[in-house]
């Protein structure tokens, strides 16, 4: 064997584990050390390789090959097979869907080659539990040229120019969020991290986090100091105990280098996070609601009208809230400089965005794509189109804020204000495809049950409205609806739309209203002929 | 031992109205539920109205009230699975072990609870029992990890 240097990186996030991938890394790291190669071999810890489908996945390096579906017993011919002069494993390989031909290195296999990942590019290549491996890759040097070389004043401008919108759901400019933090006069401030990712169907902020924890926790040092913030917490939920574990991980390593704690790398400024595990409510990610957990309260957002939680927030004190990947962009930003992020995306929506990409399609997993970018290029190019040969019905955007995109949409550019045109958002990032055996009545159906049991019930028009909506659909479902339903749900949409008191009320009736829209020919069939096309519904036949 | 372990826990808070909810995650992380008698310790320790903690206590979907089975079974209601067949799949767990969502066995074996999302939607539909997910599942995957009990051998008097 040569003596150059490999790494066998294998994917511990959440959904390798799920599949046995931590059974894979130990029979690696045995096979590796009784064969005496431990000098040469790298048996590597990284976070969610993006491909979750595939996993466990191995991947070799230099060379990049990729191994999917990997058994813990692949292990010994797997390091024998470098030992033997680096001939790979073809029976590992992926395989092209359609002509079954093998594909040996992951950049050639279209899931990533037509993805373009930057706040993702050390998902899966780091080790997230490895302060060491964070540095080698430029790690923490962008707060070292924050710190040292910038004024708070100087950040901010660099953010808004980079034209970063926040990525939690709803697009506000970053950059004026933070300015407006640093104008108040509070000697007291909080940065918060939302990593509560309450959206069903997303899993992108918990990637981010399991893969490479350090670079969250330098975006909100950087947004410290130019806020003049002493204090962050990460707000995750508690359903991520592996994210959680690798923050708090992150966390105690990035103070013994001195990044966090009094001050930080020499100078003036002082900074520390902590974690804070919410209690699994979906309504906790609004960002009043949020506060009000921390301080060990109900979680029901303050109604309007209201100071902004950027000048009254946590503890009353001024607070800035931002999303996990909206941190993440930062050290980006910082080093490469404004333009070089605002020259990716579209005019109003700059950067990346990233998307849990599920459902009816042949490949799931986590996807960064430049903003503007068609959903049709996301679903077929990247996601390898519809499984089974089907036909593709709707992309569900935006969870249960959003709305479900027809098939006949697909060519819209994936950017805030587009989706906003077409009646869904962009979300926090989950993508759900559906195909033609996925019934949209129930879809709206689902929707309604998870708003309904989430809604906080402070206000009449969420906690009633949505309750209403749903034995509607729930009626029809059953065959039981009424031809004038279809208006009354509208109706009532538009009620709660108007009235409620947070955005989850607000966005709501999203799911049903855009499927109504688009889909009402599947509604018709329900209630006039007490039949469900897609055959999903039990669709009670009859004037039972 | 309950009442040690509780004390054990809240020597290392401080009191503050902000430790309310770590304070109770942590208790019933221990406990694995939260007995009515911790929290009206807990309301003492922190200084608030029993009622508060009682308010805070079952407004959020993570805690429990009730003790809770060994094996705790948790069905994902995100939407991917929901879209590749979870409803079954919490259908057939309910059929094979006798338990609606949210309720917990006679003889505390199991709990059949629901959450909203952990996030493994690639791996869908999934499932969580205790600590481990485990992802696509089938229904023979249901009666493998859950054998179907016969009746009446159930419970050997
Ligand atoms: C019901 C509801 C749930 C929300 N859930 C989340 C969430 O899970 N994560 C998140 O980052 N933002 C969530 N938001 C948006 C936040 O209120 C806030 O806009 C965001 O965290 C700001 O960060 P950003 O500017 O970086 O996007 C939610 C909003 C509402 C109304």
């Amino acid at each position: 064997m040569t003596n150059e240097q490999k790494s066998i990186l294998v994917g511990l996030g959440t959904c390798g584990i799920s599949v046995g991938a931590e059974k894979v890394f130990s029979s690696l790291e045995k096979e590796v050390s009784n064969l005496n190669l431990t000098e040469n071999i790298h048996v590597k810890r990284t976070g969610c390789q993006g491909f979750c489908q595939q996993e466990p996945i191995v991947v070799i390096e230099p060379e990049g090959f990729f191994y999917t579906k990997v058994n813990p017993d692949d292990a010994v011919e797997i390091a024998h097979s470098i030992l033997l002069g680096g001939k790979p494993l073809e029976r590992l390989f992926y395989r092209e869907p359609i002509t079954g031909k093998p594909i040996p290195h992951y950049r050639d296999i279209p899931f990533y080659s037509k993805q373009e990942r930057i706040l993702l590019k050390n998902c899966g290549k780091i080790d997230p539990e490895d302060i060491d491996d964070y540095l080698t890759v430029g790690g923490y040097q962008a707060l070292r040229k924050a710190l040292l070389e910038m004024t708070p004043e100087e950040i901010i401008l660099e953010v808004k120019g980079s034209g970063l919108r926040g990525l939690g759901g709803a697009g506000f400019p970053t950059g004026l969020k933070w300015e407006a933090c640093r104008r108040t006069t509070c000697e007291e401030k909080y940065v918060i991290c939302n990593a509560d990712e309450g959206d069903p169907g997303a899993f992108q902020d918990r990637s981010v986090m399991e893969g490479n924890p350090h670079s969250v926790l330098e975006g909100m040092i950087i947004a410290g100091y130019a806020t003049g913030a002493r204090n962050g917490l990460i707000y995750v939920r508690a359903e991520y105990p592996l994210a959680v574990k690798r923050l708090k991980i992150a966390i105690e390593q990035a103070r013994q280098n001195r990044f966090l704690g009094g001050h930080i790398l020499g100078s003036e400024v002082d900074f520390d996070i902590e974690i804070f595990q919410g209690a699994g409510a979906f309504v906790c990610g609004e960002s009043t609601a949020l506060v009000r957990s921390i301080e060990g309260k109900r979680g029901r957002p303050k109604p309007m009208p209201r100071a902004r939680t950027t000048e009254i927030g946590l503890w009353n004190r001024p607070t800035l809230l931002n999303n996990v990947k909206s941190f993440a962009n930062i050290p980006l930003i910082i080093s490469n400089g404004s333009e070089w992020f605002a020259q990716k995306g579209t005019e109003k929506s700059k950067g990346t965005a990233i998307f849990s990409l599920t459902g009816k399609v042949v490949n799931c997993g986590l996807i960064e794509v430049p903003m503007g970018i068609n959903l049709r290029k996301i679903i077929y190019d990247i996601g390898g189109g519809i499984p089974g040969g089907k036909a593709l019905k709707a992309v569900q955007t935006g969870g249960p804020s959003g709305g479900c995109i027809p098939a006949d949409m697909i060519d819209t550019p994936v950017d805030f204000d587009s989706l906003t045109k077409i009646g869904s958002i962009m979300g926090s990032g989950g993508m759900v495809v559906m195909d033609e055996d996925t019934c949209m009545v129930d879809v709206a159906r689902y929707f309604l049950d998870f708003t309904r049991r989430e809604s906080c019930g402070q206000c009449v028009p969420c906690r009633l409205g949505t309750k209403q909506m749903f034995e509607i659909l729930d009626d029809i479902t059953k065959g039981e609806g009424r031809p004038e339903d279809m208006d009354l749900l509208i109706e009532l949409g538009e009620a709660i739309r108007r009235s409620s008191i947070c955005g989850l009320g607000r966005t709501a009736p999203n799911p049903v209203l855009t499927t109504l829209r688009y889909f009402r020919d599947e509604y018709e069939a329900h209630i006039y002929e007490k039949r469900c096309p897609s055959g999903v519904c039990r669709v009670r036949k009859g004037s039972d | 031992m309950e009442e040690e372990l509780l004390e054990e826990i809240l020597a290392s808070y401080r009191g503050d109205r902000g430790e309310l909810v770590p304070i109770l995650q942590e208790v019933q992380d221990n406990l694995g539920y939260l007995p009515e008698k911790s929290m009206v310790d807990i309301a003492k320790f922190i200084g608030v109205p029993e009622s508060h903690v009682y308010s805070v206590a079952s407004f959020y979907a993570q805690f429990r009230l009730l003790p809770l089975g060994r094996k705790r079974i948790a069905v994902c209601r995100g939407t991917a699975c929901h879209i590749r067949g979870a409803p079954q799949i919490l259908n057939r767990i309910e059929k094979t072990i006798g338990l609606k969502e949210g309720e917990t066995s006679d003889d505390l074996e199991y709990t059949l609870e629901t959450v909203a999302c952990f996030g493994c939607c690639a791996l869908a539909p999934c499932i969580r029992v205790n600590m481990d997910v485990v992802g696509e599942m089938t229904s023979e995957k249901v009666d493998e990890l859950f054998p179907p009990v016969i009746e009446g051998v159930k419970n050997d008097q």
